[in-house]
């Protein structure tokens, strides 16, 4: 089973995708500086990857939830991360893990592949920004330096766009099974109904992807093949990696756990693969919105608004965690069921961004998130 | 499709690869009243109504017991044990579900896999989902399938009004609508029940839908009054054993009139008045309204919505419905207006197969005959409409928009995979050509010529639009 839950997507468009080859321009890079997005397709829980566990309503509004704050590692007064997260701890120990806490993107309802357009399109509402975020940084840097590629069989939104992206996928043949459903794919071409029906369920399935897959295992392979492609001198700047599974309407516990541990394998396993660059890199990880605060009547959590995002490298200004804290009591959340947003995604992102690049802060912000209505880009994210 | 492919997949039940093309597509479907077998050995094989309602007596006396016993050990320190823990109530409850519920269920599929008659049996799964019991009611669970082998498969060929009948006279019915426990507010009964202080009264469930689903149709000018008039004459009929009826010298799940259940009097309903007969009062309402005019065209179209597609025919309609008129509800002759209706003999799919049709249909083009015991209930669970379990008496949806839903695809998709890697190795390019004579899109038989393996090849066949529709 090859790793990345993106793979599926080379099947959902066909062979053509499943045959791409890698396409890595080749060119001497001005500076070494990377910067790698591992997006959470499906509405990540920041409140479960990191736990408000100092907050007084926290053990009531997160109920079975609410266990998992036993085994975290507590790091502030008022937070704990989760304890499938061992890597991500010793990094933020080491000052090198940065959270942001009760933040979002500015969309505001709750359909996932609208909040992932805004996510990644850099918009203020799905659809209306027709080219990525991270396509249009490539223009703000220097022409040697922007060269990007997606850890993916096809090009996700957030690098599509002007410039040329490479995206390569594991070549390893998909199993049997996964080859029936790019078969059926084909079947089903010529077929109106069939064909859309199916489109859909490929989109599903893509959702519940396997980041969690053999015990982490998944999660480290993919980090490692994204070290592979991002650590040549001649090797991409900018990559993208998709992970799917967040999802969590069912069961959060136990998949929340199994996710959090592919990711923090994911994370190790960059770290290690890119070696004395990961000072020069900066690694985001960010979700389309975040989940309900209570737990549903299936011991998992619904779509909601503000969740946590995550930068981690060398040079991230780390051992923090930033958060205008909302609470978790009743009256304190969104439309009283979602922890409400208090930072914005865009201003963060665009801030990191600046300072790792080098870039004017208000330019980037003007080209990644035009329509934004956020404020500044944060500052004070990574060190120059 | 062609006529020949119409019949086998929209009239029969799917083509089996003994099957060949029948040069009379028409004929070949009339022709199987004459074979049909209300019991064929899979079938006959089963327990009965009155041996799963004794087991559910049996069952239901323990847990009293239990219930009894735990109670009485209860101390404030010791809550009692939950009687669900009971390791011999455990055990009944397993065997109500595996040797009724779960045997029935593959009795089902092992039938309709082996039928020659699979115009006449698609006609007994119409019946049994229009007459519906649900057995996530757990008195229904065991009786489900007995329900249908008992009171719908003898009257397939015969008239609507004993099927109709016999289905108000069944156990599964009585239990899972209510009747069973409707008590007339007159009757000897609520009359004693009152001088002890205690409320007996109607349960209108049965009369309702008798009237809204199984014979007039919702809509079709009946009142709240003659609802009340229908579930009054209707007072008395129980079950020995299990209803209100008490525990009359009759084996348990009987059918049975107690007069002292029935509420006296003459009854009104739909301009008619009915004497005071007892049981006879009930039955003469019911044998109107098998023949009532609303009655023939409810039926008519629904059969029509089944045969002709999700936008019944208006033309079609009315002539199925002038021969269930003309002939008093004789289901043969309904049968044969359905068949000699050019509607439904449309060239394009006009169903998508429904979960139980799907499976059915994939059996038998595989070829397969044996039924793993237990293994029926699981799949139709995992396919989405799991069997004899509606959930509401108006059974399951006979529209495209209820399955052809983007997860119940992915699951037979799934599924096709695992019957396609249990199946003997065929070849399934042969065999598509087989199953759909002269009917075979080129991107079907392309999809199948390409794959990396016969038993892909196969997994494809199941999945491919000529299978999932018909």
């Amino acid at each position: 089973m090859p790793p990345l839950f993106v793979d599926r997507r080379g099947l959902l468009m066909g062979a053509s995708a499943l045959a791409f080859a890698p396409r890595i321009a080749f060119a001497a890079a001005a500076t070494d500086r990377r910067f790698v997005f591992v997006i959470q397709r499906g509405a990540a829980d920041g409140l479960q990857m990191l736990m408000p566990v100092g907050d007084p309503a926290f053990a009531a509004a997160r109920g079975a939830l609410a266990q998992d704050a036993a085994t975290a590692t507590k790091l502030d007064a008022m937070f704990a991360l989760h304890a499938a997260m061992p890597e991500v701890a010793r990094l933020y120990a080491g000052g090198q893990a940065l959270f942001a806490h009760a933040i979002a993107s500015p969309y505001r309802d709750r359909s996932h592949f609208d909040g992932q357009n805004v996510l990644e399109t850099g918009g203020t509402a799905a659809y209306q920004q027709r080219s990525g975020w991270m396509n249009r940084l490539l223009a703000l840097l220097p022409a040697q330096e922007a060269q990007a590629i997606a850890v993916s069989a096809t090009i996700p939104m957030a690098l599509r766009g002007d410039r040329e992206v490479a995206s390569y996928a594991p070549s390893s043949l998909p199993d049997a099974s996964d080859d029936l459903l790019r078969r059926v794919t084909a079947l089903y071409e010529g077929d109106r109904q069939l064909h859309a029906i199916w489109s859909e369920a490929m989109q599903t399935r893509m959702l519940a992807g396997d980041l969690s897959g053999g015990g982490g295992r998944a999660g480290a392979d993919t980090g490692a093949l994204a070290a592979k492609l991002l650590a040549p001198a001649d090797g991409a700047r900018i990559a993208m990696i998709e992970t799917g599974g967040w999802d969590t309407h069912t069961g959060q516990r136990q998949r929340s756990a199994a996710q959090l541990k592919g990711l923090d394998a994911l994370i190790a396993s960059l770290r290690t693969g890119l070696g004395p660059l990961w000072d020069r890199t900066v690694v985001l990880v960010a979700t389309e919105f975040g989940r309900t605060v209570a737990v549903n009547g299936t011991g998992g959590t619904d779509h909601g608004q503000a969740s946590a995002a995550l930068l981690l490298g060398g040079g991230v200004k780390g051992g923090r965690i930033l958060a205008d804290w909302p609470g978790l009591a009743l009256a304190a959340l969104y439309e009283g069921r979602d922890l409400k947003p208090t930072a914005a995604l865009d201003a963060f992102i665009a801030g990191a961004l600046a300072e790792q690049f080098a870039l004017d802060p208000a330019r980037v912000g003007a080209t990644l998130f035009p329509k934004a209505l956020s404020g500044p880009a944060m500052s004070g994210l990574v060190r120059a | 499709m062609t006529p020949q492919t119409i019949a086998l997949h929209r009239f029969g039940l799917g083509a089996t690869p003994e099957d060949r093309a029948p040069d009379d597509p028409r004929g070949w479907v009339t022709a199987q009243f004459a074979r049909f077998d209300p019991r064929p050995a899979p079938i006959a094989a089963t327990r009965t109504a009155l041996q799963a309602a004794a087991d559910l007596v049996a069952f239901q006396q323990q847990r009293r017991e239990v219930r009894t016993a735990t109670s009485a050990g209860a101390t404030p320190m010791a809550p009692p044990p939950k009687p669900a823990d009971d390791p011999e109530l455990k055990a009944q409850r397993r065997a109500l579900r595996q040797d009724h519920y779960a045997a029935t269920a593959d009795a089902r599929l092992a039938a309709a896999l082996a039928s020659d008659t699979p115009f006449v049996e698609r006609m007994v799964f119409f019946w049994a989902n229009h007459f519906a019991v649900s057995a996530d009611k757990q008195t229904v669970t065991p009786l489900a399938g007995a329900f249908e082998f008992e009171a719908i498969r003898p009257h397939v060929l015969g008239r609507f009004g004993d099927m109709l009948s016999a289905v108000a006279r069944h156990p599964a019915m009585l239990l899972y609508l209510d009747q069973a426990v409707s008590v007339g507010p007159d009757s000897l009964r609520a009359q004693r029940a009152a001088m002890q202080g205690r409320r007996r009264g109607l349960n209108e469930n049965l009369a309702r839908e008798i009237l809204e689903l199984h014979t007039l149709g919702v809509g079709s000018g009946y009142t709240q009054g003659d609802v009340t008039e229908f579930a009054r004459a209707l007072t008395g009929w129980t079950v020995a054993g299990l209803g209100g009826g008490g525990n009359a010298d009759l084996p348990p799940g009987t059918f049975l009139f107690v007069p002292g259940l029935h509420e006296p009097g003459a009854r009104a309903l739909l301009g008619r008045r009915y004497a005071d007969d007892g049981l006879a009062q009930g039955q003469a309402i019911l044998n109107d309204l098998a023949v009532h005019r609303a009655t023939a065209r409810h039926i008519a179209t629904k059969l029509t919505r089944h045969l002709a597609g999700d936008q019944p025919p208006a033309a079609m309609v009315d002539r199925v419905a002038a021969a269930f008129l003309s002939s008093g509800g004789d289901l043969p002759t309904v049968y044969r207006a359905l068949v000699a209706s050019p509607e439904a003999w449309a060239p394009g799919p006009v169903k998508f197969l429904t979960p139980w049709e799907w499976t059915v249909a994939a059996g038998r083009a595989t070829g397969q005959r044996r039924v793993p015991p237990g293994s029926t209930l699981g799949l139709l669970d995992q396919l989405g409409q799991p069997m004899w379990r509606p959930g509401q008496p108006n059974g399951f949806d006979d529209l495209a928009a209820t399955w052809a839903g983007p997860d119940a695809v992915m699951r037979r998709v799934e599924a096709a995979q695992r019957i396609a890697a249990r199946t003997p190795p065929v070849d399934a390019r042969a065999l598509a050509e087989q199953l759909h004579p002269g009917a075979l899109s080129a991107a079907t038989a392309q999809a199948i010529a390409r794959a990396d393996s016969p038993a892909q090849a196969l997994a494809l066949l199941l999945v491919a639009p000529e299978t999932l529709r018909r």
